[in-house]
């Protein structure tokens, strides 16, 4: 097969895993709506319970039920979830294609990145999944997922070229990689921190609307969610930091020069050892570190969108 | 987590210290804020000490140190972009004034940015002066005594063993030691604690951006970079005036200057076109050349695009290359007024590029030619060119607008040997001249107009733009980037916790209980507890067995 043939079926795997994406995201919304229908009934129990005892004023809101652990899953989750993995089936052969048809690692401009980034959002949470049930949360990932891959195959799809010289290195695997891994784990976090928001509003009952959220875990545990999510990140966004500085040593003669990528991943890299911050200290913890975190992941897009398409720096490799 | 039970404040001794207003501190007594005595200078000391490094103020720096960096990122930097801030200027002559009073166009040194930062390393010394001391006071301490009761805490199990109460409690120890546990006894228990290393990973995280920030300034103190063309077959001394660009550290002495020297030998350019936009695309730029150390001979070296090369502590990067036409300019009489290569600098990737040759002296006018080499030249309908594809050959045209007047050399002020300002000189060929342009291939020779004489065109020679960068901390620089990595990687994942395992005698043997408490945050800590008194038991059941 030529490079362009692959290059063919690799864009087409691409709009493929996002159309299965957008029914993972169908189904994923049809359980959430399920669960809303299932916790109405169980919620009628405690409210006739507390309307018997009768004679005290009740000052504050019932307390929200929260899910148990054991819930059974719905059809719509399993069927989410089976579209999910197939997604990402599709998604990863996108990849490979697109490697074979580069004959390089296929994350040197910003089509590639945002196909391989995507990738890495859909399979941590796999693996996330895999460790215990956020199954909660899949509607926002596979919706995040079928968007940015049809923004990026419409809006900056370009055709495969050789590798200029500045980035035949090594460090290409390594720093982009992780740097993609990294921004995998803070979407979670961010979804996490989300939802965390919208928990809490519930269980201090200013917001009655959202009722699917009764399915949800409780806002503590999706905050501690949240935060071993967010931690792993900040993790490989160090390290892409420090393999990013070791490169440009290699390619630029300095590894360290302010250049406008360079200053936005330093200030996400602080916003994030904020919110590490903000989680340990007294008052901040809750509500502002989780808005820490949805300011950080919304950071990471701004760098990876605004910075690449329009501020103009070292780091020209979007290739449009 | 504030609400310590009794044990848990009585124990707190071993615990790291943290700020006032860290999550796991003790909260200070309540007391303290209602009746404040009189504070003195050294009490307002005090106070100021404590707020700077209290968790809020070190969090609110952190969020104001990525605000202050934003500027840096929106408007070009003298330090990574200088023309970009030179165009600013001509584009927003009065929002430039503005900006540049706010020292927004090196933000990255400016008062502000520093202030931000300054405090916060303060701040953070502050931190991490008095938790180490703690932390090694914590590593020789005990592990604290065993609750009255173990009931009340994480992940409590109780199981029977038919086995005596000390060797259950031997057992319990070595079970502890063997998960990586500090242990102790205390009457009928063993208490443990494990995870000193979080508290170290901690603090070798902070300690080390704190050597970042040091070894960055003091190697950017002493470090130089400069930048030169070299033509090819010619050669670079390491020295001063040898530089086309150079910018010193503030202690930088010129006797840190290597005296190397550089040659280049040749350059190869590889691309590969693009059928579907016809355009060349750079796959491998090679520069071939010698390098010389004082007393050593000629050694061939290669240096390529993100490969730099090392000579006695100065690394040397290809940045830029081209073509370099032999331009030989001789006057009436056939003396020759200038003769050499000149560097052109590529304006495209088909390396169409534009280069100027300076002729003060030897004519009866001062010259300058403002030319452009075409590789494989291509005519277009408006009578000017482009190039094919970046590889030159017999037919690589080199076209001169000639011009004369003052070429402004005489001034005794530093000019661009790479512009020509042509403001004040006459043009004598060209588009606005009654002479055509000059046009030539090589080994050719035309006349310059007004009986000046004649230019030729002798041949073309490759050139590279080098980078040379000396940096004495740099690796300094790295091992703190990799303390970093390392401590926050074991500060993040070591949990630390204790566990009690208590042995109440019983009336077929003994009565074994297992307990745990979290230090931060440990998730797992319920899953670790049941899991030690599994192990436990299967060490009993062995020992009973044999």
């Amino acid at each position: 097969m030529t490079t362009a043939t692959l290059a063919a079926y690799s864009l087409l795997a691409v709009y493929s895993a996002a159309v299965i994406y957008v029914l993972a995201f169908i189904a994923y919304v049809i359980d959430l709506a399920r669960r809303t229908s299932g916790t109405v009934l169980a919620q009628a129990e405690p409210a006739s319970a507390s309307a018997r005892t009768g004679g005290t004023a009740v000052i504050a809101p019932p307390a929200p039920t929260t899910a148990s652990a054991a819930r059974p899953s719905g059809r719509a989750a399993r069927i989410g979830m089976a579209l999910t993995v197939l997604g990402f089936v599709v998604h990863v052969l996108a990849i490979v294609l697109r490697g074979i048809a580069n004959g390089h690692a296929p994350w040197a401009n910003m089509f590639e990145f945002a196909v391989t980034g995507t990738a890495a959002i859909v399979g941590i949470y796999l693996v996330v999944t895999f460790l215990r049930d956020v199954r909660f949360i899949g509607s926002y990932i596979t919706g995040m997922a079928a968007l940015l891959l049809m923004l990026a195959s419409m809006n900056v799809y370009v055709d495969v070229v050789p590798l200029p010289p500045p980035l035949q290195s090594g460090w290409l695997i390594v720093h982009i990689l992780v740097a993609v891994l990294g921004t995998g784990l803070f979407a979670l976090g961010a979804g996490f921190s989300i939802a965390q928001l919208l928990q809490a509003r519930r269980e201090s009952g200013a917001s009655t609307r959202a009722r699917f959220l009764a399915a949800f875990p409780g806002s503590e545990v999706l905050e501690n969610l949240a935060y071993r999510v967010n931690v792993i990140g900040f993790a490989f966004w160090t390290f892409t930091l420090i393999a990013g500085a070791i490169w440009a040593e290699h390619a630029w003669g300095r590894y360290w020069g302010w250049d406008t990528k360079e200053v936005w991943t330093f200030i996400i890299w602080v916003v994030y050892a904020g919110y590490i911050h903000a989680r340990a200290t007294r008052g901040w913890r809750g509500a502002p570190s989780a808005w820490l975190s949805i300011v950080g992941f919304a950071t990471v897009l701004f760098n990876f969108t605004i910075v690449n398409l329009f501020f103009k720096g070292w780091h020209a490799y979007s290739g449009l | 987590m504030a609400s310590t039970s009794r044990s848990e404040r009585s124990a707190g001794a071993s615990d790291p210290l943290r700020p006032d207003d860290h999550i796991d501190a003790t909260p200070a007594p309540a007391a303290s804020t209602v009746a404040q005595p009189k504070l003195g200078p050294l009490g307002y000391l005090r106070f100021f000490w404590r707020q700077l490094t209290s968790m809020r103020t070190a969090l609110v720096l952190l969020l104001m140190l990525a605000l202050a960096a934003i500027p840096g990122s929106l408007v070009p930097q003298r330090s990574s972009d200088p023309n970009g801030v030179l165009q600013y200027q001509r584009d927003n002559p009065e929002a430039f004034e503005v900006l540049d009073a706010l020292g927004v166009f090196s933000t990255f040194s400016s008062p502000w940015f520093s202030a931000v930062y300054l405090l916060l390393f303060v701040s953070l010394v502050g931190c991490i002066l008095p938790r180490a001391k703690h932390h090694l006071d914590a590593l020789r301490s005990r592990p604290p005594k065993t609750p009255a009761r173990l009931a009340r805490l994480v992940g409590f199990t109780e199981q029977t063993s038919p086995a005596d109460a000390e060797a259950a409690l031997e057992e319990a120890r070595a079970t502890l030691r063997s998960a990586g546990y500090r242990v102790e006894r205390y009457g009928d228990s063993i208490s443990a604690e494990r995870g000193y290393l979080r508290e170290t990973g901690n603090l070798v995280f902070h300690t080390a951006l704190v050597g970042v920030l040091l070894a960055v300034g003091i190697g950017g103190g002493y470090g130089y970079n400069g930048q030169r063309v070299i033509v090819q077959d010619t050669a670079f001394t390491n020295s001063l005036a040898a530089y086309d660009s150079f910018s010193p550290g503030r202690f930088f002495t010129e006797t840190a200057l290597e005296p190397f020297s550089v040659r280049l030998d040749d350059f190869d350019g590889r691309y590969r076109l693009d059928p579907a936009t016809g355009v060349y695309q750079p796959t491998d730029f090679t520069a071939h050349l010698s390098t010389r150390t004082p007393g050593g001979d000629w050694v061939p070296a290669e240096l390529k695009v993100n490969h730099p090369l090392e000579l006695g502590g100065t690394k040397m990067y290809l940045l830029g290359n081209g073509y370099a036409p032999v331009v030989t300019v001789r006057d009436a009489d056939g003396e020759v007024a200038f003769s050499g290569p000149v560097a052109f600098l590529p304006q495209d990737n088909n390396l169409r590029s534009l280069g100027v040759v300076k002729v003060p002296d030897g004519l009866d006018e001062q010259l300058g030619l403002l030319g452009f080499f075409y590789p494989e030249p291509l005519p277009l309908h408006d009578g000017t060119y482009t190039s094919l594809s970046p590889y030159a050959s017999e037919a690589s045209l080199l076209t001169l607008t000639a011009y004369t007047g003052d070429l402004g050399l005489d001034a005794g002020v530093s000019v661009n040997a790479y512009a020509l300002d042509t403001d004040g000189l006459t043009q004598i060929a060209g588009p606005r001249a009654e002479a055509a342009a000059l046009e030539l291939v090589q080994g050719e020779s035309v006349e310059l107009p007004n009986g000046l004489g004649t230019v030729s065109f002798d041949g073309i020679k490759r050139f590279v733009s080098l980078d040379f960068h000396h940096d004495p901390t740099e690796l300094w620089v790295l091992a703190f980037a990799l303390l970093i990595l390392g401590g926050l990687l074991v500060s993040l994942f070591v949990t630390r916790r204790r566990m009690w395992i208590k042995v109440v005698p019983h009336a077929e043997g003994v009565r074994l209980e297992y307990a745990g408490l979290a230090r931060g945050e440990d998730p797992g800590l319920a899953a670790a507890v049941a899991d030690i008194a599994r192990r436990h038991a299967e060490r009993l059941e062995r020992r009973m067995n044999q």
